[in-house]
């Protein structure tokens, strides 16, 4: 219920993904303007700069994911009401990710257009970023919990953020490239997936703490 | 009768202490890096592939140890804050990050400076180097955070928790690290650290990691120290402020 | 000592280390010696731990 209280909020919102969303198509772009229009340079390093600027746009609405509560005083509400404090922070990090990492990793073959992304590539693409976004969603979300009193927050999360994506980074690319390689091996996909869900399970404890503190 | 960690937990009684075995160590520092210095230059041989540039390896290695030793240092101490309100456990954090990314640092450049004659290149994206520039960044997050919240009680436990996030995340990111490593081979097979095997290089190894680490130590106690002391003048100056204010108050109810 | 063709980065490697390691010890050196200073000011101006305001304050 509280997941669809946020969900609602973010479509009002709607302005913090078309933001994600533009963000993540003018990152790509940036690319062969910067590298150069080789298309088979551009269709080799396609997987690992989508993934990259998925990454950096999800970090866009990150700070929004507790503070706009946290600043009308429905957090207070939410955190004395009958729901634990870590099933709160988990629903708006799966709110998160129903209204950002989803849309990004759809967008994600769009964008393989631009850099000529190889045809077979596509769904294991998307498929590795639906599993991986989760973890995204749910390590960024103790970023904001951790950065909802700081100066400056924004840019502190990326800071504190984007070394703890480098698991899910290195296994999303590992799993795009044993999916598509011989034999199609599995094993990074199932690692990705492993990682995924020790977001979702622990990451909401380190949330609610961060908030707990903050609420005092 | 107080043991041993009861006695250092009041601050006072640590200062008491870590003044007077902070010559000590220092002394016990400068004697066993000077031995190791003298191992790593007169005793150890060349290596058979390297040559000479082997030498590095003898401060590169023990700085990425000391460099993983002093954020697990930190997460130790975070957990004596968050579960067991160790009151000197927020000052042994804070006093061990700057250092901690210290000896990161180092670890970083030597690093790259014994890539560039071994590889080629100054930088090379192998595991250890790639997992100690990681750790850079996370010590960089601790300091940043802590230094961008005010209340200092709320930043020490919230820097806590992210310590906390960061040691558990740090084998999985290691992990990552070097299985992205495997699959993106480096040209030359030639690993960064040649045979530790042999007993003429791993004997001053071992003593130039050990000195570092008294070494540590020294500079954490000394970084203590100043940290009670920071708090101690804030606290003054706290009750300073208080006593004018009342004193106004005073003034003004007569 | 010859330390072979490389030994320009023998030596960078090694000062680099001693530099930092200096400054680091520098600065946890006159951060010590500040905070000494300070806390030596207060106490000579008679300021305590024990806040003296509810002794300088009449009782209303």
């Amino acid at each position: 219920m509280l997941v669809k209280r946020d969900l609602r909020l973010a479509v009002r919102q709607g302005g913090a993904l078309g933001t994600a969303l533009g963000f993540y198509m003018i990152v790509v772009t940036l690319l062969p303007l910067g590298i150069g229009a080789d298309l088979k340079l551009l269709s080799r390093i396609a997987p690992g700069v989508l993934w990259i600027a998925l990454l950096l746009s999800a970090l866009l609405s990150l700070p929004r994911v507790f503070a706009s509560d946290y600043e009308d005083g429905s957090l207070d509400i939410l955190a004395t009401g009958a729901l634990p404090l870590e099933l709160v922070a988990a629903a708006k990090a799966l709110a998160h990710w129903i209204s950002t990492g989803v849309p990004l990793a759809l967008l994600a073959p769009v964008l393989g257009i631009l850099l000529n992304l190889e045809i077979g590539a596509y769904p294991v693409l998307v498929a590795t970023m639906l599993i991986g976004t989760p973890a995204v969603s749910f390590i960024g979300a103790v970023g904001a919990a951790l950065t909802l009193k700081a100066h400056r927050g924004g840019l502190l999360i990326a800071l504190l953020v984007l070394p703890l994506y480098v698991p899910t980074l290195v296994f999303g690319m590992a799993a795009i490239g044993a999916l598509l390689g011989p034999g199609g091996v599995t094993s990074p996909f199932l690692i990705l997936t492993a990682i995924s869900l020790f977001a979702v399970i622990l990451g909401p404890i380190a949330a609610a703490a961060a908030l707990r503190l903050q609420m005092q | 009768m107080q043991t041993v960690t009861q006695r250092l937990a009041n601050p006072t009684q640590f200062m008491d202490l870590s003044g007077r075995i902070l010559p000590w160590l220092v002394g016990a520092a400068a004697a066993i890096i000077g031995y190791g210095l003298y191992l790593s230059f007169f005793v150890a041989p060349p290596d058979y592939q390297q040559g000479e540039t082997v030498r590095i390896m003898y401060i590169h290695v023990p700085s990425a140890w000391l460099a993983m030793a002093a954020y697990t240092l930190i997460a130790i101490s975070a957990f004596g804050l968050l579960v067991f309100r160790h009151p000197l456990a927020d000052v042994s954090a804070k006093a061990a990050a700057p250092i901690g990314a210290a000896f990161t640092f180092i670890a970083l450049v030597t690093g790259s400076l014994w890539g560039r004659p071994t590889w080629g290149t100054y930088w090379v994206w192998d595991a250890r180097l790639t997992s100690v520039l990681i750790l850079f960044f996370l010590y960089l997050g601790l300091i940043a955070l802590r230094s961008s919240i005010e209340d200092e009680t709320l930043a020490a436990k919230l820097t806590a928790i992210l310590a906390l996030v960061g040691i558990v995340m740090l084998p999985v990111i290691k992990f990552s690290v070097e299985w992205g490593n495997t699959l993106h081979q480096p040209a030359s097979v030639l690993r960064l650290g040649g045979s530790t095997i042999d007993p003429s290089i791993l004997k001053p190894l071992l003593v130039m990691a050990l000195g570092f680490t008294v070494l540590f130590v020294a500079l954490h106690v000394k970084a203590m120290r100043n940290e009670i002391l920071r708090r101690r003048v804030k606290a003054l100056q706290m009750a300073e402020v208080a006593r004018a204010q009342a004193g106004q108050l005073a003034a003004a109810a007569e | 000592m010859d330390l072979g063709p490389h030994a320009a980065f023998i030596w960078s490697a090694y000062g680099a280390v001693a530099l930092v390691l200096a400054g680091l010890i520098a600065w946890l050196i006159l951060d010590g010696r500040v905070q000494a200073r300070r806390l030596a000011d207060l106490s000579a101006r008679g300021v305590t731990r024990r806040s003296e305001s509810r002794a300088a304050a009449p009782r209303s």
